[in-house]
């Protein structure tokens, strides 16, 4: 394969996006999607390629390429350039793939709606954005995606931007971001200025020949971190993906879920040789992983919103994420995001079909015995969700499961802390997804009572499908159906040796994060990990057992016990149900004070009193001068002689004292 | 024929001729749409043609611009004595610093007819004699390279604009804002003609090279307060002008009542040019001790601007703060005397002034369509007016340093120069700096949302706008382009930029301890040895050492 191919993978999204964007609302639909389907099919296509020739026996382990500059000044300069490792294989099959099956699943779902041509044009920017940011070779255009991908998800979270709770999602997800951004800008000022350059090669050849103190190490490492925070939405800055799910369901999965978000797990990945010299800033990503794990499942627990339960469990699945990389536990970090991004796209996509089928409902409170009804969807979504909850065989099981082990016998002081941590958000995942599984498919149907069910009786959109609820047509099912095989299967290449695998995943990623070839553990060290690996597997089947046997309980055994609990302990539920105030709280101590001082400290005080005030004095002092220089023109000689002998004088004294 | 001895006089000559034929052909009777009486748009026409034939000339420079010519000399020079005693000459010339901004005056001045195109309907022969005059000084400041030439242009510069916001301005305000204009133009002026005076009795040249040579050699006989003194009455003269924080006071007036052709060219350039051809030709040891203050005020001016820029509800107000912001970066930039600093700060001079004109005349068809600029009236236009709403966005994203797209490639090296340069609390700076990141981005967007998106305001209820017409299609599109086109092959433009910005960068920074800047010199000097880490490994404990030395 000709590597100057490599440039067509970015590029023909791009393509996509300037033809539909310019032209698109002229082209009819048709077209549209063609063109849309086609920029994400092709690179796709050449990835398939690049992987088979990459893990071809003798294949390379990296590719390099390299082209014009971007930024070139004297002693500094970037190119646009790629690099190709196993780390970006397994994005790029992800990203290409995942991102196919929804430009798929969208010619379905956006069917109806009004900017057809804008949202597939905003879809093909997105993959061009994320392309970019797997491919980059230096920090700088990493950054080109990164920020870019934000755009993107800006743009399409905005994309109902008639309704003023979208547009304010959108921006508030582009500024919560820029945020983050703001620390990933300082770390990469910071690098230029002691290494004169931002190409990973070079900073981690340098960093792994002769780290720097570890302080420097630590300080860009921490500030990647608050970076990574912001797009992968960590605490604190995790509020923005909540909000986000105002944007068609389709971004949510796409964007929200499966690719964008896990740019700041990739990113720290990506950088694990920084990392990997400033423990601190490893056990911050591990405690940030840990914690946004816990807060975010405690709050998905109560969502009555089907998508914001999803929202609220995909911060939480990047919890874990976090918590792999802070033990550095890469691989398992990566294997994760991978497998969530095939269930939580599944989830996201079921979902969209789940609301597509109830013309538009999200409230779960008024779905229910839709199992029968729509049966594709209900079958995939429940490979997905026990896929999230970590049953096995499913994906879920063997990432999630390696997350906690390499937790637990990570050489970090907190470790068997953040495995309980780990062991008890599995326990509450599998508890709210099951809520969402019985709430949703099972039990009396509901539906009739929402406001969706009247509006969408004698409404086109209801009758072209026949009377009521109604699956999905096929090119929204068969992603579906495609993503629940993998839900069901992709664990399956990360099986580790103690269940009966051969951990084919980590071994895949091994040249990245170690190097040459790891040497095998000693035959006993390894027996009594696998021991310990077996056991630990069991005690968080057992949790998640737990989960699901509490959500039976609650919403199919006995429906109404949640509602009679929440009644019960109000103050708890209603504060995780208001997101323990997070929103308030930021708005209130945070941007309400910074604009109160704008306007009347630094607007009030500073620019209209002293700046505009000195304005004024000087426009009155010129009227002065005027005055004095009237009367000084008074026709009397001796008034002059005065003037003349000051003049004097002062030019005496200045060429004494300037000389 | 070989026009280069020439280029740039023809460049002058065509706009004055211009202004001057315009001047004598007498305004005509014509209707508007309505019916309406109106100037006819023979002015307009004619401005358009002269504008365009500049533009075309100033294309000129960077077709035949020598990359390989020596540091600190001048190219299509014209050297003609004028007047023998004083000895003032006509001496123009263009480098890697001028250049550009040439080419940017001329392509700005057609793009103002454009946008005056319909807003001006009244008194077109003064509107668009005054214009050409303006675009005269403006392309004189650029290519004078003696003092008193320079000083007339400067001068010039100033009362067109001022008459332009006096008679044009849009409400009853706009003599006072044309008064405070003038003043604060006008006061810091007259004290640099003084300070130009003063260097002329000391050397007995206006000439701008040979004052740098005397200069860099020391050779100029004044005490150091003296010339520090000198420097210090440069600078102000040139800081009202850019405006550099707090030095801004006239600002918001002036962009809220100038319309849009002055207002696309009123901040920004001139002064910052200026900074860089004058202070830092002439002063470089007195800039260099300026320097920590100019820095801090460029770090403040950024923070500053951003915040107040977000609480403005009156777009032009907005725009006005967020202008501050912007020449701001540019004042942070080159004082770092980094090449980073300096070459990303003249490259966002030009960014700035693109960004900031596509956003002026974007906010002047708003109102053109709506007949003001409070936010709060305006809402949910996306759906009505897709295009303009694109164009906005586009915009936008330029002015808060989307990569890609221009405004990033200036500031990220700008700030990248500032954490390398060694001045005190750069850190701090840096990260003052970088805050503008966040509350550009803040104050952007939400305009965009309220004039864009969410339901209708009450003033987009009352009136129908019409979507961009292809006159305004026509007007938008090149600076999008050029956004785009800046934002991913920089180097087109950063080749000229760097001839200039390099050595100057070098030749202040402050000397003894090595500035990063030279150390990734070395590392780039050598190609080859870059790509090892060992070589690259030899150079950084220098780095640190130096670093902790100077803390």
């Amino acid at each position: 394969m000709n590597p100057q191919l490599l440039w067509l993978i970015p590029i023909l999204p791009f393509s996509g996006f300037l033809i539909n964007g310019l032209a698109g609302r002229n082209f009819p639909r048709a077209v549209v999607s063609a063109l849309a389907l086609t920029a994400t099919l092709l690179p796709a296509l050449l990835v398939s390629k690049l992987w088979m020739v990459m893990t071809a026996t003798g294949g390379p382990p990296e590719i390099f390429l390299s082209s014009v500059p971007w930024i070139a000044v004297s002693g500094f300069h970037v190119n646009f350039a790629f690099t190709v490792d196993h780390l970006t294989l397994v994005m790029l099959g992800v990203v290409t793939g995942v991102g196919f099956l929804i430009h798929v699943y969208s010619v379905g779902y956006m069917a109806h709606e009004e900017g057809y041509w804008r949202f597939f044009a905003y879809l093909n920017l997105f993959m061009f954005f994320m392309l970019m940011l797997v491919l980059a070779s230096s920090f700088l255009l990493l950054f080109v995606g990164w920020e870019g991908v934000g755009l993107a998800s800006y743009l399409l979270i905005g994309f109902y931007f008639k309704k003023d709770s979208a547009a304010n999602a959108g921006k508030k997800a582009f500024i919560v971001n820029r945020i983050g951004d703001f620390g990933f800008l300082l770390a990469m000022f910071l690098l230029v200025a002691h290494y004169g350059t931002l190409n990973f090669s070079t900073i981690f050849a340098t960093i792994a020949a002769s780290p720097l103190s570890g302080g420097f190490l630590t300080a860009v490492a921490l500030l990647l971190v608050l970076g990574a925070a912001g797009k992968s939405a960590q605490i604190p800055l995790y509020v923005w993906l909540p909000d986000a799910m105002e944007g068609p369901t389709p971004v949510s999965a796409l964007i929200h879920a499966a690719t964008m978000v896990t740019a700041g797990v990739y990113m720290i990945a990506r950088c694990h040789v920084l990392f990997d010299h400033s423990p601190l800033a490893l056990t911050v990503v591990a405690v940030t992983g840990a914690l946004t794990a816990l807060f975010a499942a405690t709050m998905g627990m109560v969502q009555h919103d089907i998508k914001r339960v999803l929202a609220y469990s995909t911060v939480s699945q990047l919890g874990y994420m976090f918590l792999a990389c802070g033990v550095g536990a890469y691989s398992a970090g990566i294997f994760h995001l991978m497998t969530h991004a095939f269930f939580k796209d599944l989830l996201f996509l079921s979902a969209g079909s789940v609301i597509h089928a109830l013309s538009g409902e999200q409230d779960m409170r008024f779905m229910g015995g839709l199992w029968k009804k729509i049966p594709i969807t209900f079958w995939t979504m429940t490979a997905a969700t026990f896929a999230i909850s970590g049953v096995w065989p499913f994906s879920g099981f063997f990432s999630k499961d390696e997350i906690l082990f390499q937790t637990f016998q990570s050489p970090n002081p907190l470790a068997k802390l953040l495995w309980l941590v780990g062991l008890v958000t599995a326990g509450m995942t599998s508890f709210y997804m099951f809520r969402l599984w019985f709430k949703t498919f099972f039990g009396e149907s509901r539906f009739e009572h929402s406001s969706f069910a009247q509006a969408s009786h004698g409404n086109n959109h209801a009758s072209a499908h026949g009377n009521g609820i109604h699956e999905s047509p096929l090119v929204m099912t068969l992603p579906l159906m495609v993503l629940g095989v993998l839900s069901l299967a992709g664990g399956w290449v990360g099986i580790p040796a103690a269940l009966g695998g051969n951990d084919v995943i980590g071994h895949f990623l091994d040249p990245v994060f170690h190097g040459a070839a790891v040497p095998a553990a000693a035959p006993a060290v390894a027996a009594a990990a696998h021991g310990l690996e077996i056991s630990l597997a069991a005690i968080s089947l057992a949790t998640a057992a737990l989960g699901i046997f509490v959500a039976w309980l609650f919403y199919h055994r006995k429906p109404g016990t949640g509602a009679k609990l929440a009644r019960r302990f109000q103050p708890i539920y209603s504060l995780a149900y208001h997101k323990y105030w997070i929103d308030e709280i930021y708005g209130s101590f945070v941007v309400a004070p910074l604009l109160a001082f704008s306007r009347l400290i630094l607007a009030g005080l500073v620019d209209g009193g002293v700046i505009q005030g000195t304005g004024a004095g000087l426009a009155a002092s010129a009227r002065g001068s005027s005055w004095l220089v009237r009367h000084m023109q008074s026709g009397k000689i001796r008034s002059y002689a005065g003037w003349l002998a000051a003049g004097a004088a002062a030019v005496i004294v200045l060429a004494l004292f300037l000389r | 024929m070989n026009f280069d001895p020439i280029i740039l006089t023809l460049i002058l000559a065509t706009p004055l001729a211009g202004a001057i034929l315009l001047a004598l052909i007498p305004e005509q009777e014509g209707f508007d749409k309505g019916g309406e009486s109106i100037d006819s748009k023979r002015h307009a026409a004619g401005a358009l043609v002269v504008t365009l034939l500049t533009l075309l000339l100033t294309l000129h420079l960077p077709a035949h611009f020598n990359y390989h010519a020596s540091p600190h000399t001048f190219q299509f020079e014209q050297n003609l004595s004028w007047i023998s005693n004083p000895a003032i000459r006509y001496h123009l010339g263009v480098d890697g610093l001028s250049m550009w901004l040439i080419v940017l005056a001329g392509f700005l001045a057609p793009m103002g007819v454009l946008a005056s195109w319909n807003a001006v309907q009244r008194r077109t022969r003064l509107f668009y004699s005054l214009f050409l005059l303006q675009q005269v000084a403006m392309l004189g400041i650029f290519m004078a390279l003696d003092l008193f030439l320079y000083y007339g242009f400067w001068e010039l510069s100033l009362v067109p604009m001022a008459l332009l916001i006096a008679t044009f301005g849009r409400t009853e305000n706009r003599r006072r804002a044309a008064i405070k204009f003038f003043l604060y133009a006008f006061i810091p002026s007259a004290i640099l003609l003084v300070a130009i005076l003063w260097l002329y009795n000391l050397t007995g040249t206006f000439d701008l090279p040979t004052l740098q040579a005397l200069a860099g050699a020391h050779h100029i006989a004044a005490s150091p307060t003296a010339l520090l003194l000198c420097s210090i009455a440069f600078l102000v003269a040139f800081a009202v002008k850019v405006p550099i924080f707090p030095l801004h006071g006239w600002l918001q007036d002036a962009v809220t009542e100038a319309p849009t052709a002055a207002v696309m060219v009123l901040a920004g350039k001139l002064g910052l040019y200026s900074i860089l051809r004058f202070s830092f030709g002439i002063f470089a040891d007195q800039s260099r001790h300026m320097a920590p203050l100019l820095i801090a005020l460029g770090a403040a001016g950024i923070a500053y601007g951003s915040l107040i820029a977000l609480i403005r509800t009156d777009l032009k107000k907005l725009a006005a703060f967020s202008t501050l912001a912007h020449v701001s970066f540019v004042v942070l930039g080159i004082f770092t005397f980094t090449v980073l600093g300096m070459d990303g700060g003249i490259f966002q001079i030009l960014n700035e002034s693109l960004i900031g004109a596509a956003f002026f005349l974007l906010l002047g068809l708003l109102y053109e369509r709506y007949g003001t600029y409070e936010m709060r009236d305006y809402g949910g236009l996306a759906s009505r007016h897709p295009w303009m709403a694109t164009m906005f966005v586009i915009t936008s994203l330029a002015a808060v340093g989307l990569p890609m797209l221009n405004g990033f490639v200036g500031e990220f090296l700008i700030l990248s120069g500032t954490m390398q340069s060694i001045v005190v609390h750069h850190v701090l700076w840096t990260t003052l700096g970088a805050t503008g990141v966040i509350f550009g981005a803040g104050y952007m967007l939400w305009m965009i949302q309220r004039v864009f998106y969410g339901s209708p305001g009450v003033r987009t209820q009352e009136v129908q706008g019409w979507d961009l017409c292809s006159r305004e299609h026509l007007e938008l599109w090149p600076f999008a382009a050029l956004f785009l086109i800046m934002g991913i092959a920089s180097p087109l433009w950063m080749r000229a930029i760097d001839t200039y910005g390099a050595p100057t960068a070098t030749e202040i920074a402050p000397s003894g301890a090595p500035p990063s800047a030279q150390i990734t010199e070395q590392i780039h000097s050598t190609p080859a040895v870059a790509d090892s880490a060992l070589a690259r490994n030899s150079h950084i404990p220098h780095l640190t050492d130096a670093r902790q030395e100077v803390r």
